[in-house]
């Protein structure tokens, strides 16, 4: 599905990424962890195609192609979606018409036609419900005024909608007290399945007790400095980084 | 011969032919004066430092209307909103067109200024209201000068009137530059409550100057929801002098969507005699080209426990020019104001120019009043997020704009038109998605 080869990517020449090596394939979760400042972030909008990141060196390779090239809604439109770790409140467009357009704009691309209106009021429900968000909720400006968990929950929510091949989940744990942790994993899980793949990437081993990856991967100064089984989760959770940058620097 | 003096010399042939009042010709003839004594306004005056005229004043127009003319309903179909039902008040080159219009008399007065100004029966409401809140500065004593036609609209007490009326100006063309000075009176008497529709329209690119003049009278718990769609061609401009004179407990808006016309000069007061009275202003104006879009308010509070709400949203692109200029007169009287004002704009050119200005005067000590202004760029992470999400660039450009823009559009009460404006917003954009904010 994904394969990193060697990716260098750097902001206003700053270096971050400095050669990862990653391959992830259908039905497979693979967890990003690491310490503040060591690229997580970085990883994910690299692959998402945010314009302010320079790949410098190295290939993103998406089902065996190359999307460096690519625009944003491309890589959208090929399947790659981004959790945000802090979603854009955007006053004055509700969720509904923004998934609305959204989904559209994919089907365009596609060459398919518009959704028609009751079978997309009835995957939004159906979305909705799955998530335990309130229908109410739905008519609400995107993101604005959202409490940390209302956000991610929305996230995940587009992504149900969406239904991407990769889905990369950028700290979805963070602001998420215990149930909406659970919601937001049970969620992602529902709609896991042999064909499509997860890149959970987060800072603590919590939401890996319910998304739980097949491999993890730690990142260091934008490397990936150790990968394992989810064994290497706990390890860092008992341990944390220290220990890893040791290794590393010796 | 410069316009001025075309207009001077002109007004002698007008008055002469026209059948009028004493009044009348009184009130005209004391405008002439203003206007040969004042002149079209030069950037040297403070409220026109942005907004120079010189370009639009130095056509040869024709000044009065010479022959009727007359247009297949089907072809200006699209600049009514027809999928309602509505009276219209059409004029084709400043004259009225009965077949385009529908009018009434029945329990109201949904007519002509023309017989306004020429019948008996409506003499004394001329005498009490007409020229009455314009104010007497040049431009506006020009229109006075040569008023003649335009909406007449009287609607008595305790009346709903259930369908909008349409003001709508077409220019057709067959004269090379033409000038037309539209005249309205609307009085709207107690608990009555009236929506309106005004737009002016050129059918060809030749240029077309309108020097308009609005003057509405809303009496104790009136309401008025006053809409202006000004998205004329390339060589059309607009001056509009609007001048709202509530009272007591009276509610009265304005939604002013600027998206197209040469130049664009939207002069709209408020005037607040009374307490309990509520004036809002709004407008969205989304601009290209080397378009110019001026917006001039003025709200006047007079009198204690008023507000107003004033919200305009402006998108700029490539070589275009917005002004804003915001005043509001808080009198010592006006205790328990509460004024709102916000401006706010987007430049997505580098070319493009907005100024911007609020003017606070506040002579009162126990009121709230609050203004901001902010000129910005769309935001990139905002774009980030639409685009991950497989909207394309320009879609989702389009789409932070109307979300930018829609808080304004959220008000219109007349919901084919808010349709209308989305569409206009959309072609306006160079997009073709249903939004439906």
């Amino acid at each position: 599905m994904l394969q990193i080869k060697n990716l260098h990517a750097s902001v206003d020449d700053k270096s971050i990424l400095r050669g990862i090596n990653l391959e992830v394939k259908a039905g497979e979760v693979h967890a990003i962890m690491g310490p503040n400042g060591s690229g997580k972030s970085t990883l994910a909008s690299v692959i998402a195609g945010k314009e302010d990141y320079e790949v410098t060196q190295g290939e993103i390779l998406l089902e065996g192609q190359d999307i460096d090239e690519l625009a944003a809604e491309e890589r959208a439109h090929k399947g790659v979606f981004l959790s945000f770790q802090y979603p854009v409140e955007i006053p004055g467009v509700s969720v509904t018409n923004f998934i609305k357009t959204a989904i559209n704009e994919n089907r365009k691309a596609k060459g398919l036609k518009e959704m028609p209106a009751n079978e997309m009021l009835k995957l939004i429900r159906e979305k909705a419900d799955l998530l335990e968000i309130d229908r109410k909720f739905l008519s609400r400006s995107l993101n604005e005024g959202f409490s940390g968990g209302e956000k991610k929950r929305n996230e995940i929510f587009q992504l149900a909608m969406l239904e991407p091949k990769l889905a990369i989940l950028d700290e979805t744990d963070s602001g998420l007290d215990i149930d909406a942790l659970r919601i937001v994993a049970n969620g992602v899980n529902k709609l896991k399945n042999k064909d499509n793949a997860v890149i959970v990437i987060t800072h603590y081993q919590r939401l890996l007790d319910y998304i739980v990856p097949d491999f993890v991967h730690v990142l260091h100064n934008g490397r990936i400095v150790k990968s394992g089984t989810k064994a290497l989760a706990h390890e860092l959770e008992a341990k944390g980084y220290d220990w890893i940058k040791d290794e590393v620097n010796a | 011969m410069e316009l001025k003096e075309k207009l001077i010399s002109s007004f002698l042939a007008f008055e002469n032919h026209v059948d009028l009042d004493a009044y009348i010709h009184d009130v005209r003839s004391e405008a002439i004066k203003i206007f040969e004594d004042k002149g079209f306004p030069s950037k040297k005056e403070e409220a026109w430092k942005y907004t120079s005229l010189n370009s639009i004043l130095k056509h040869n127009y024709c000044v009065f209307p010479k022959k009727e003319n007359t247009i297949e309903y089907n072809d200006v179909k699209k600049y009514f909103i027809h999928d309602i039902d509505s009276y219209k008040i059409v004029f084709i080159d400043g004259i009225y067109s009965s077949h385009l219009s529908q009018t009434t008399h029945e329990g109201m007065d949904i007519c002509l200024m023309s017989a306004a100004l020429t019948k008996p029966k409506y003499r004394l409401v001329i005498e009490n209201y007409f020229n009455k809140a314009a104010t007497k500065d040049g431009i506006t004593s020009l229109n006075t000068a040569f008023s003649n036609e335009g909406a007449y609209i009287h609607i008595p007490k305790n009346k709903l009137v259930e369908k909008p009326i349409q003001i709508l100006h077409f220019s057709t063309g067959n004269e090379a530059a033409m000038m037309l000075q539209p005249r309205n009176l609307i009085i709207v008497e107690e608990n009555s409550h009236v929506q309106i529709i005004e737009r002016h329209k050129s059918l060809t690119n030749n240029p077309v100057l309108t020097n308009s003049v609005t003057e509405v009278f809303a009496k104790k718990r009136a309401i008025i929801d006053y809409y202006k769609v000004q998205n004329d061609n390339e060589n059309a401009s607009l001056i509009d002098n609007t001048f709202f004179n509530q009272r007591q407990e009276s509610h009265c808006s304005t939604h002013t969507f600027s998206f197209g016309g040469k130049l664009t000069r939207n002069n709209l007061n408020f005037y607040q005699h009374g307490e309990r009275i509520d004036s809002t202003l709004k407008g969205i104006t989304i601009i290209g080209d080397k378009q110019h879009v001026d917006h001039n308010t003025l709200v006047h509070h007079i009198e204690p426990n008023c507000e107003s709400h004033q919200d305009y949203k402006g998108i700029f692109g490539e070589h275009s020019t917005g002004v804003f200029n915001g005043k509001v007169i808080v009198e010592k009287e006006a205790q328990k104001t509460n004024a709102f004002q916000a401006n706010n704009n987007v430049l997505i050119s580098d070319k493009a120019t907005i100024n911007t200005k609020p003017q606070l005067e506040i002579f009162a000590d126990d009121v709230k009043c609050s203004h901001g202004c902010t000129i910005g760029q769309l935001d990139d992470n905002a774009l980030f997020y639409l685009r991950s999400r497989g909207i394309p660039e320009k879609e989702a450009n389009a789409l932070l704009m109307y979300a930018f823009s829609n808080n304004v559009l959220n008000s219109v009460k007349i919901p084919e038109l808010k349709k209308r404006i989305n569409t206009l917003i959309a072609n306006k954009l160079g997009v073709n998605v249903g939004f439906n904010l």
